[in-house]
């Protein structure tokens, strides 16, 4: 019993590590990357209409690709940067990579939203470029951003299930063998409701947090 | 604040009341001589907008050449899609004329680099119809936001802000979101946030027309409060000529990219010469009312019918709608039908409509008789005694 509760308490740990550490890197690498698609397109202030295409396209692509396949396939760029195919930091790699541009399209949807009046009126007070995605941008976009940022760690969750293919560990990988391979029903139980409890602690402190940000109303 | 605003519409409503030719005339003529020989601030040459559309080009505006003076309330008006927008853009560059220059002081701003043109809009405030605040900042940090971001110091700044909210009176919703204030108290932070760096020019975009009539005359009260302790330049846009009546010195009427009509307000309120300008005045003149215009004949049918007249004042003459000289020199039994009289910038201007019965003169000698007390005498027809 205390061996299963260690487990457990392994696959809780390994999930967390997965999820926070990948989203982690989403969220760092995932807004400069929305506020250039924003702010690159056509009319947009920092112009560059080919790289904005180009950019869009590599987010398409690995958006395309099932996460499964997309970790198989990133096994030696994982190697290269963890120096290790196995395990929980091999996960994390090809998590990030997924993660970033999911998160990123997310952001961008919130970031298109803001007002051009508010754009207009910062540009007509002296703002600079910066000063406008600075003072203007992210903190109108905020709210939904934060949104965006719950739906990420979500979906990381679930596709951290996956990385025990990888031996990444995990609960979803607990959960896959006990209850798939042993028939352990028990386990699976204990591992769903606990992948619940967490997703629902997840959406609601996400969604008390951009409540509490959003000053609109 | 609410203080100097009551003395403004104080000051308004004693001049509207007064009779007298000479008490009342002098401020509004005082200020229109002064501002005749003021200095250009704004010079438009040859200014032309085309925008790329789906169906080809669309020229927005074409051949506009404008003066706007040091220190009076210059207003363009028009329908909208008429191009006031664009106009009003160029003069802070939000706005790129594709065709002639927009001069500042002298200077033509379209050869500015980034940084002057940083420098120069923060020599221009803006305001906005939807007020354009940042939802996610308190009044505070709105109207902070410009002087932040041009480096002034915190301590500088929170003084600045402090004395700016106190002007518009908002002194007790320094830490309140926009989205817990009135449209007219939004305004009035945006009015804050865009006097932030002591402009000497203020552009307002339709700047009252999301809000009520009461409102909208609490915001013009302050912004002509503000135009005459600042000195500042104000070019504002438009649709409705009650803004423009309330506090313009000078007006442009646009249609289709071009002006149609300019002036002074009172004369292009007392005669207004293109027909845009007569139906963007439509709904603040009177006409005949319906059960009268079907009773008007072309002829008189009996001896006693009434003659019914409009005499109009257009103000060039500076003269006055005198009642008792009316009556002397009309004669018979005069009633007054209707009248739309207006006092702009101290001269009268509008339209009478009386009706005369039993006069001992012929029709031609009321007229010129009536055309020695005002500028210009109408026939409308006669209106059957019943």
């Amino acid at each position: 019993m205390s061996l299963l509760i260690d487990r457990l308490w392994q696959g809780l740990l390994d999930t967390l590590l997965m999820v926070g550490v990948s989203s982690l890197i989403a969220l760092i690498a995932g807004i400069p990357l929305a506020v250039f698609l924003v702010t690159s397109g056509k009319g947009g202030m920092f112009e560059a209409v080919r790289l904005n295409r180009l950019i869009g396209s590599i987010v398409n692509l690995f958006r395309s690709i099932p996460f499964l396949i997309l970790m198989v396939a990133l096994i030696p760029f994982t190697r290269l940067i963890v120096g290790t195919t196995y395990g929980v930091w091999a996960a994390v790699v090809p998590l990030a990579i997924a993660a970033t541009p999911f998160f990123a399209r997310i952001a961008e949807v919130s970031l298109r939203e803001v007002d051009q009046g508010l754009i207009e009126a910062a540009q007509a007070m002296g703002c600079r470029r910066r000063h406008i995605v600075w003072h203007v941008l992210l903190p109108e976009a905020l709210p939904g951003i934060i949104s965006g940022f719950t739906i990420t760690l979500v979906t990381m969750i679930n596709s951290s299930a996956m990385a025990g293919a990888i031996g990444a560990g995990g609960l979803g990988d607990l959960a896959y063998r006990y209850g798939y391979q042993r028939f352990d029903f028990m386990v699976m139980l204990i591992v769903i409701i606990g992948l619940v409890l967490l997703v629902t602690l997840i959406q609601l402190g996400g969604d008390k947090l951009a409540k509490a940000m959003n000053h609109r109303t | 604040m609410t203080g100097s605003i009551t003395s403004i519409r104080q000051a308004r409503n004693t001049h509207e009341a007064e009779g007298d030719q000479s008490s009342h005339a002098l401020p509004y003529a005082l200020a229109a001589t002064t501002l005749e020989h003021a200095e250009t601030h704004i010079r438009f040459q040859d200014i032309g907008k085309t925008y790329s559309g789906e169906q080809g080009p669309v020229r927005a505006l074409h051949g506009i050449d404008l003066v706007v003076r040091k220190g009076e309330i210059f207003g363009i008006i028009g329908r909208s899609g008429a191009g006031k927008s664009s106009l009003l853009r160029t003069i802070n560059r939000l706005e790129q004329p594709s065709e002639g220059q927009v001069l500042i002081d002298g200077e033509d701003i379209g050869r500015y680099g980034t940084s002057e043109l940083v420098a120069l809009r923060r020599r221009i405030g803006m305001i906005f119809q939807h007020f354009n605040l940042l939802s996610a900042k308190t009044v505070r940090q709105n109207v902070e936001l410009p002087l932040k971001v041009a480096g002034v110091p915190r301590q500088e700044r929170q003084q600045k802000v402090a004395s700016l909210l106190k002007l518009v009176g908002l002194e007790n919703k320094h830490d309140a979101y926009p989205a817990q204030l009135s449209g007219g108290q939004k305004q009035r932070v945006g009015i804050a946030r865009a006097l932030v760096h002591d402009p000497d020019i203020l552009l307002c975009d339709e700047a009252t027309s999301a809000l009520d009539p009461e409102t909208t005359q609490a915001i013009l009260a302050l912004l002509r409060d503000i135009n005459r302790s600042l000195g500042l330049t104000i070019v504002l846009i438009t649709h409705e000529m009650e803004v423009i009546r309330e506090i313009c010195d000078r007006v442009v009427v646009l249609e289709c990219g071009a002006i149609v009509e300019q002036g002074p307000v009172w004369r292009v309120f007392g005669d207004p010469h293109h027909d845009v300008t007569r139906t963007l005045l439509s709904p603040l003149q009177q006409t005949l009312s319906d059960d009268l215009k079907a009773h008007l004949l072309t002829q008189p049918l009996r001896q006693n019918d009434a003659l019914l007249l409009e005499l109009r004042l257009n103000g060039t003459n500076s003269r006055e709608p005198d009642l008792g000289l009316l009556f002397s020199a009309l004669g018979g039994q005069l009633t007054l039908v209707k009248s739309a009289i207006q006092r702009l910038q101290g001269r009268t201007v509008g339209h009478l409509l009386v009706s005369i019965r039993h006069s001992p003169h012929a029709q031609e000698e009321l007229i010129k008789r009536a055309r020695r007390i005002f500028d210009d005498v109408e026939v409308l027809g006669y209106v059957a005694a019943d």
